[in-house]
Parts: C-alpha cells; structure tokens; sequence
C-alpha cells in the first residue's frame, strides 16, 4: 500500500515500552534473580501470613453473610498479593486510598478485622478505624478515589512532606473518566503518587476485553506522561518490589507511577454475586495454579524456610483472631438512631435540630 | 470605603482568605495568569504563587474531586468551575464524597472545600452558560449552598464559606458580577452563613428571592410602595441550611408571601419555602403562597432569555394578587 509506505518514511517521534515483571513462578520456583528485600525470611513469611489471614478473613465473612449476620461482602480471593505487597512497601504516614476490595492492605496498615466487619455489616463507625488517621476509607463508587488521590499528593507536594499517596483501583475503574482525570493531572505536576490497578479480568460479569481495547492498563500511563508497568499480581514478591520502587521514586521526587497488578478474580465478585451466571468454573478453576498463597507457600516450603507445624500454628493462630474479631463485631451494638445526624456538619445546623430530636425520641414531651 | 463591584469583592474576599491561611488554594481552568474568565482571581497567582493559584487541566470532575482530596489533607482549597452548566461533572463527588466524607468517616476526615461557580442568565452567553440549578445542590445533605446578592455580602459570606469546616458550593450571581456595586471594608470579618438577611423591612407582603433576582425584586418593592404595598424583602443568601425562622417570622408578620427565583419552577428551591410556609405558617396566611420562576422549560438563549427570567412586572402582579386575595 503506497500510504503505508508513505507513513514509514516519516520520522518517529516516540517509542513506548511496557515492561512484566515477576519473579516467582506459579510452581514457587524462581524465573528471575529475586529482590534484596526477599533476603529477609521473616518479611517474607509475614507477607505469607498476611495473605493467609486475609483469605481465611474472608472466608468467615462470607460464613457470616450467608448466615444473615453480615451485609454484601466483596473478597479478595486469588488477589491477596496484591493488596498486601502494595500496602508492605508503604510507610505509615503514606496515604492510602482503596477501593472496596483492598482488606489485605487495611489489615496490613492496622485497621482490626472487626472494624472491617461492622463497615460491611452497615455501620460507619468501621471507617472511624485503627489504622492511620489520614487513610482514606472504603471507596464503592468506582474510580472516584483517583482524583481524591491526587488532591492528597498535591497536598503533600505543596507542603514539601516526604510522603505517598497510593491509590489502588479495579480493571474496571481504568474505563472511567475520573481516573484518567487524576492520572493527567498527576504527570503535569509530577505528583507523589502511585496508581495501582488490580487487573482481575472481570468487572462483576464484564470480561477485560470489553473493558478496553488496549494491549495492557499499564499502557494508558503513558498518555498521562509518566510510567507503568505490569506485574504479576499473583506473584507478592513482585508486587512488593514494584511497589517499593515506585513508592520510593515518587518521594524521592521522580514523579508517579502506575502498576498493573495481573491477577485473576476467583471468587464472585461480591456475595450477592453469581459469577457462574457469566464465566465457566473451569476459567476460574485454570487460574487456581497461579494464585498467590499456594505460589508463595511453595517457594517457603522449598527453602526450608516455612514447615507443615509453621502452616497449622498459622491456621490456629488466624482462627482465634478471626473469631474474636467477630465476636466483638458482633457484640457491637447499633448507634443510636439520632446519631445519624452527628457528623453530618462539624456543628448540625438549626434547621435539622428538630428532626435529631424526633429520632431521638424527644418530640413526645 | 471604595466602591466595589461584586466580583471585585470576590476577588478581595480569597486575597484575604490567601493572605491569612497558608492552607488556602485557589484552583480551575484559567484562574492563574488569565485571572479567570471573569476576573474574579486576578492578582492572586502574582501574589501567591502558581503552587497556591493553580490552572487546572480542563476536567471539573477533577477540580472537585481534586478539593476532596486537598481537604482530606488539611487545606482549604477554593475550585473554580467556569459555569454553572459546567458543574455537573462534579455532582458525583458533591454527593458521594464531599457531602459525606466527614459522616461516614465519623468525624476522622473532613472536607473543608468551597466550590465557587458563576450562576444564572442574563449576561447574553452562550448555550449551557445560564443556569440555575441550585435547588439540585441544595438537596444534598452535609452540603451548604451559599449566594450572595452584594458586593458586601459576597464578600463576608465567601470569607465565611472558605472558613467554614464543612463544603460550600458558593454560587455567585453572574449578573450582578460588574452591575451590583457597593462599599466593601476589606477587614476580613464574614458574615454568618445559614442566615437570611432581610433587606427592606415591610408589612403587607413578603418577597423572598436570592441571587441576582433580588435585583428586580427589590425594583419591585419599590413599585408596590408607589401603590401604597409596604413589601419586606429576604435574601436567603444561604439555600442550604436555609434559615427558616426568618421566613416564618417574616410571614407571621405580613400574612403574605411570595417567592422570586430565576430556576424553573417544578421542584425549585421556592417550592421548599412554599412547604414550610404551608407546614409551620398557614394559620398566619391571608393569601396562597405564590412563587414567580422561570418557566418549566430550557433556558434560552440570548435572544429570549429575557423573556423567561421573572420581571418586575411579574413580581408586582403576583404582589398585588396577594394582597387584594380574600
């Protein structure tokens, strides 16, 4: 075709590169030289336990919803890694901004487990939580966090403060406007900032590839100026080490940076889901090779480095806190209904004085 | 005192707020070198820096969702959106966050954030620069929706909205922008929000209006006085809480009432007004409670946007109605 051939004698003015990352094999083998933070037997098996608990967390909670004692609930299965090697990397006072199916990184930062429940169980005191005062809380409207993120960075930017906003989001979320609004505005200020996408292939039934028509999430970085990378999200070793440099890069000044997380959902999307109403188990059932627990564990076990006592005092261990996570979860009485109001304002407003009143049972003097 | 003009006193209420708070930010598209499209933040980059004045990319969405952040954080920042009928990007984070953040975080994170923008018709702009959709905002729980009608009180109540611990959308009435003029002391006192101000003290009927209707309802006050109709003028100044003691003390007083906005009329803020006249002041009425709108149709543009906005004319007449109903 003369226009092809036309079009190839003009110069090129850009070249893109998207780089994979991983290290750990699905068989807990090595496919690569590991990190130096790897050197450290116990951050590993603490990032081990940590998975361990998130998937034994959700497990209950959904015990606890299909008994009627807990509302929806979104788990992580298969995708423990990610949002606990991001949140591994981060520093307290870093800020973190989740969505709504990011426990792994809550637990980690110390937000306890029953605050977590109460949260799904219809109670806003789950977001008044332990763990760092400046954390943003669960986000369900998808995507709408991003810009939140890049105000906080802005914020911390402008205040000359050593700090990272980390802002993690679904596959889903890279298809709204109010990402790609962050991601802009955070490569013109080169903003302290590192965007995590937990690509998980499904958007409840709504597969990748109707998601988007671009080879990789990681790409739509490079429109907004800056990096991305994908990453095994499978793999936490990975996740951990795409995290520590982009974390560490952005408070050093370099800019922000986007992580694709490859995993794959295996779980419904949240309990009030089905997803056999859109995908084979046998889909789900290929990737069970990949995820992430098993990978890990394997790698321990092989070094000699985790044992089948280490695995079943873990087990104990998680059941007690779990359990008595619950039991204070669900000994948490309701609020009172007035309360309702409180927070609404810093101060409530005359105008809505009367209606407290009402809910608090003081109109009948 | 220097005379002022509405937007100047705009301009010289966020100077102040810049100059006394180190945590004031001024941002949105234009609003650094250019000063903004109506000149409302000129000077302000000049003397607080493009970190502090900052041009934001053209995405609203953004700018609000920008300020919750920034606020989260512990500024105060103070977005601009270039026109009403551009705001509507922002709703998703006036209703899902920033209205919010503070009730369902109980208290752990705040959102003190004011979003300003240019409100109502009468300028000659183009499409989709001439709304009026406060009612909408002013819906919204957590939320406080400010409008001022005076160079002197935009001036106190954007002070007060920028100061204020919780999101304001301040809507600033374009009309009156170099037309409404006033003495303004620039000493940094705001005024309170949540309180009417009643701008002309009357006995036989009550007009209430806001923004820049306040123009032709004030030019009606003083036609109905001609006639020997003593009318009491309220500016809500504040939508969102509103002060409803003033309203009903007002009415109580006169027995009479009617409510001046530019917005269409279905589901308007003066059918709020009409509500609470009708739950906590029937007894005192002497006549329905009317209210004088923009019609239930699109807002035209420049060649018959005079035709739907409320006149005089129309204000008089639904007065007079008022006041002759037995």
């Amino acid at each position: 075709m003369a226009s092809k051939r036309a079009n190839e004698e003009l110069p090129v003015i850009a070249h893109f590169e998207v780089r994979r990352r991983n290290y750990l094999a699905p068989d807990g083998s090595i496919d690569r030289p590991l990190p130096a933070f790897a050197t450290d037997v116990r951050l590993l098996v603490e990032l081990y336990r940590s998975m361990v608990l998130l998937r034994l967390f959700d497990r209950k909670a959904v015990a606890l919803q299909r008994t009627g004692r807990l509302g929806t609930y979104a788990v992580s299965l298969g995708q423990e890694a990610v949002s606990v090697g991001i949140a591994s990397a981060m520093r307290e006072d870093d800020v973190l901004l989740p969505s709504y199916r990011d426990n792994g990184a809550l637990l980690w930062r110390g937000v306890k487990p029953e605050e977590i429940l109460l949260f799904w169980g219809g109670d806003e005191r789950g977001n008044h939580f332990s763990g760092p005062r400046h954390d943003f809380p669960f986000c369900v409207p998808v995507g709408s966090q991003a810009p939140h993120a890049a105000g906080v960075a802005y914020a911390l930017k402008l205040r000359k403060e050593p700090r990272v906003a980390v802002c993690l989001f679904g596959d889903g979320a890279t298809s709204k406007g109010d990402v790609y609004e962050a991601m802009n505005f955070a490569g013109v200020h080169k903003l302290p900032l590192v965007f995590v996408a937990t690509n998980n292939q499904w958007a409840i039934s709504v597969p990748l590839r109707l998601q988007t028509g671009a080879e990789t999430l990681a790409q739509k970085a490079i429109a907004a100026g800056f990096s991305g990378e994908q990453v095994d999200g499978s793999d936490v070793v990975a996740m951990r080490a795409a995290a520590e440099e982009a974390i560490a890069a952005a408070r050093d000044g370099k800019g922000p940076h986007f992580i694709e997380a490859v995993t794959y959902r295996l779980g419904d999307h949240t309990t009030s889901d089905d997803a056999s109403r859109y995908r084979s188990a046998d889909a789900a059932q290929a990737h069970w090779k990949e995820e992430p627990v098993a990978r890990l564990r394997s790698y321990l076990v092989g070094r000699k480095m985790w044992t089948k006592a280490d695995e079943e005092q873990l087990a104990a261990e998680c059941h007690e806190r779990i359990e008595a996570a619950v039991e204070r979860y669900l000994n948490t009485p309701p609020r009172r209904a007035e309360t309702m109001f409180d927070n609404l304002y810093a101060e409530l407003p005359e105008a809505y004085a009367a209606q407290r009143r009402e809910l608090a049972g003081e109109d009948d003097a | 005192m220097p005379e002022v003009t509405l937007v100047e006193a705009i301009n010289l209420a966020l100077g102040r707020a810049m100059a006394d708070d180190p945590d004031v930010v001024v941002l949105g598209e234009d609003v650094g070198v250019n000063g903004g499209v109506f000149r409302a933040t000129v000077g302000l980059q000049e003397r607080f820096g493009p970190e502090r004045v900052l041009d934001t990319p053209l995405a609203e969405l953004l700018i609000s969702g920008l300020c919750v952040g920034m606020a989260a954080q512990g500024l105060k920042p103070v977005g601009e959106i270039q026109f009403m009928g551009f705001i509507y990007p922002c709703l998703d984070q006036l209703v899902n966050h920033a209205s919010r953040m503070r009730n369902r975080t109980q208290g752990r994170l705040t959102c003190p954030m004011v979003l300003r923008t240019p409100h109502g018709a009468g300028i000659r702009a183009p499409e989709h620069h001439s709304e009026s959709t406060e009612a909408m905002l002013a819906h919204i729980p957590g939320l406080r929706v400010v409008m001022p009608s005076s160079p002197e009180r935009a001036y106190g109540l954007l002070l007060a909205a920028i100061r204020d611990p919780d999101p304001v959308v301040f809507l600033e009435p374009t009309r009156l922008y170099r037309a409404a003029k006033g003495e303004v002391d620039d000493n940094g006192e705001a005024l309170p929000l949540d309180l009417a101000f009643i701008l002309r003290e009357g006995r036989d009927v009550t007009l209430i209006s806001w923004g820049a209707m306040l123009k032709e309802t004030m030019a009606a006050a003083d036609a109905l006085a001609d006639e020997g109709i003593a009318a009491e003028v309220i500016d809500l100044a504040t939508l969102k809480p509103y002060d409803e003691n003033t309203v009903l003390g007002s009415v109580a007083k006169t027995g009479r009432c009617v409510i001046v906005h530019e917005a269409a009329h279905t589901g308007g803020f003066g059918a709020e007004i009409a509500a609470l006249i009708a739950e906590h002041g029937l007894s005192s009425l002497l006549a329905p409670v009317t209210r004088v709108t923009g019609y239930d149709t699109v807002i035209p543009m420049a060649r018959l946007e005079q035709r739907y906005m409320p006149s005089v004319g129309r204000i008089v007449t639904a007065a007079r109605k008022a006041c002759q109903y037995n």
